[in-house]
């Protein structure tokens, strides 16, 4: 009955259907042009110093320092439990550090100054569950973020809508429901609700978890493709090594908390520590056959 | 020792409760000036409110009306007073049945489904990324059903008096023991009900549709755990929802009477 979607074609009605449905605030844009929006992204550059966080006596974060360079493919793997995701949620202020800096494009996370002007940038995460909105149509959910902050006239969204929809391969799918979707294109939704904010940092949490081996395989391409498309700082936090070491510029392995090793794919996969060795040659997701 | 560290967390508790209560509450009301921009998401939830529930909440009114008309009628029938039947069902469900009835069963309904939804919706990351794609979720979640409620519950609640008040006049009528034509109890009815009173009866369902809400969201804020949190939030809305609502009706009769 309420739903965001009806189409807007200029009339009398077309218009007063377009302001109850995205309220009667004098933001809202007229004509094609879009406010803030900036079309191109630009990756940032991110340093994470001596991080620490505990919950009561269980310290999951120790000391972590990483510096991830502007428009790197950065992958953080290893055991479940060892706070990836957990850090992913620091970068994004989900969760507040105990002690330590996350400093983005130079600036403290933490410091209410540091974004603004040239310092400002976006930053989006696609979740290990898609967290798709149920309630809304693919649509919808990829526009959700325009509409709420009304920077772009109603047209506009659509064509950003489409384009991001078409970055995934997912053209044409705006009017299904999220519940008519299938893990990999709910994953491929998620993702295209994230790049509609035109970020210029991306995170992923898990993209592969419960995805098959070939659906894991298509949403690589995915990303793969958005690497070439479009310039951002993107991290994954993945326990799906083949996943991680394919996309990534460079890798972090954590166990028990820490960073125990840092490189390249090819550096990681040569890595002496017995617990970095463990972890990519031994597990069933692991590499076979090039541990011996 | 050991007696008073139970007594003091559950001390600590009810404050950190009663305290983000009263937080979220303040967010809330800050939010209502954004309602302009949150129009569609506002009917969307008065419809679920409102338009949703009046069926059940007519029938319930109805026979809550037919009960009250028939077991107090029958005891009036013994004195031959039971012309004032239709003054004593008015005013009972204008004042308390109505308001009081409407409200638990709009927390039943309403409330927990609310405590459901939003409960899931944290569980499943839903929240986070509602704050990812900075969108405050106390905005874009709670403040639309908040104004939702404070409206359609007295709506929900001015029908549940009138039917009501028909569904006692019905069984005064039919019913041999009692007796008593339609006209005499509508006039009886209307003589002592004033104005003041229906409007208390609207203001009491006004403010216990504002702890529906209040308490659906927070409590839906609050879930953790998987399936059974939600299932667990669910319950918790209920619950304090229903005590609320008997705490705030005692208090608000005391000063309104």
């Amino acid at each position: 009955m309420f739903s965001d979607d009806k189409s807007n074609d200029g009339s009398f009605l077309g218009n007063f259907w377009a302001k109850v449905a995205h309220g009667f605030s004098p933001a809202i844009i007229e004509g094609e042009t879009c406010q803030i929006y900036h079309e191109g992204s630009n990756g940032v550059s991110i340093e994470i110093e001596k991080l620490n966080k505990s919950f009561g006596d269980h310290h999951v974060l120790k000391d972590i320092d990483l510096s991830i360079k502007p428009g790197e493919t950065f992958s953080i793997i290893g055991p479940s439990g060892t706070g990836k995701s957990l850090l992913l949620k620091h970068i994004v202020k989900l969760i507040e550090a105990d002690s330590g800096r996350i400093i983005i494009n130079g600036h403290d996370i933490e410091d209410p100054e540091a974004r603004n002007g040239s310092s400002d940038f976006r930053y989006s995460m696609v979740f290990q569950s898609s967290a798709l909105f149920n309630s809304l149509t693919v649509g919808e959910n990829v526009g959700l973020w325009l509409r709420e902050k009304r920077i772009c006239a109603e047209v506009r969204i659509r064509r950003i809508i489409q384009e991001k929809l078409r970055l995934v391969g997912l053209e044409g799918k705006e009017e299904l429901r999220t519940s008519e979707l299938s893990g990999g294109m709910k994953k491929r939704v998620a993702i295209a609700r994230s790049l509609a904010m035109n970020p210029d940092l991306i995170l992923y949490d898990e993209p592969t978890a419960e995805l098959d081996p070939v659906t894991s395989d298509e949403l690589a391409r995915v990303i793969m493709s958005l690497k070439d498309k479009v310039k951002l700082t993107t991290i994954i936090v993945s326990h799906d090594l083949n996943f991680a070491l394919y996309l990534s510029d460079r890798v972090a392995m954590m166990h028990d908390g820490k960073v125990i090793a840092l490189g390249t794919p090819e550096e990681i996969k040569k890595s002496q520590n017995p617990i970095v060795r463990n972890f990519i040659y031994t597990t069933t997701k692991g590499i076979q056959g090039e541990g011996d | 020792m050991q007696i008073l560290k139970p007594i003091g967390n559950s001390v600590l508790y009810v404050g950190q409760t009663v305290g983000e209560m009263i937080a979220l509450l303040c967010e809330m009301l800050y939010f209502f000036k954004e309602a302009p921009r949150n129009l569609t998401s506002i009917f969307r939830q008065m419809s679920i409110v409102g338009i949703e529930t009046l069926p059940i909440a007519m029938l319930v009114a109805l026979f809550v009306g037919m009960v009250l008309s028939v077991q107090t009628g029958s005891e009036l029938a013994l004195y031959g007073t039971q012309e004032a039947i239709g003054a004593i069902v008015g005013l009972s469900m204008v004042k308390e049945l109505g308001p009081v009835m409407t409200s638990l069963l709009v927390a039943g309904r309403v409330g927990s489904s609310m405590a459901a939804e939003i409960g899931a919706m944290q569980v499943y990351e839903e929240i986070d990324a509602l704050k990812t794609l900075e969108i405050n979720p106390v905005r874009y979640l709670a403040m639309p059903r908040l104004i939702a409620c404070l409206f359609a519950v007295p709506a929900l609640v001015a029908f549940a008096m009138v039917v009501g008040i028909i569904g006692g006049g019905i069984v005064a009528e039919v019913n041999p023991k009692i007796d008593v034509p339609f006209n005499v109890y509508y006039e009886n009815m209307t003589r002592a009900i004033n104005y003041k009173d229906i409007v208390k009866g609207l203001f009491k369902a006004m403010v216990f549709g504002g702890i529906i809400a209040h308490v659906g969201c927070y409590v839906g804020f609050k879930t953790s755990g998987g399936a059974r949190g939600i299932g667990e939030s669910t319950t918790r809305s209920v619950v304090l929802s229903f005590l609320l609502i008997m705490i705030a009706n005692y208090l608000l009769t005391r000063f309104m009477i």
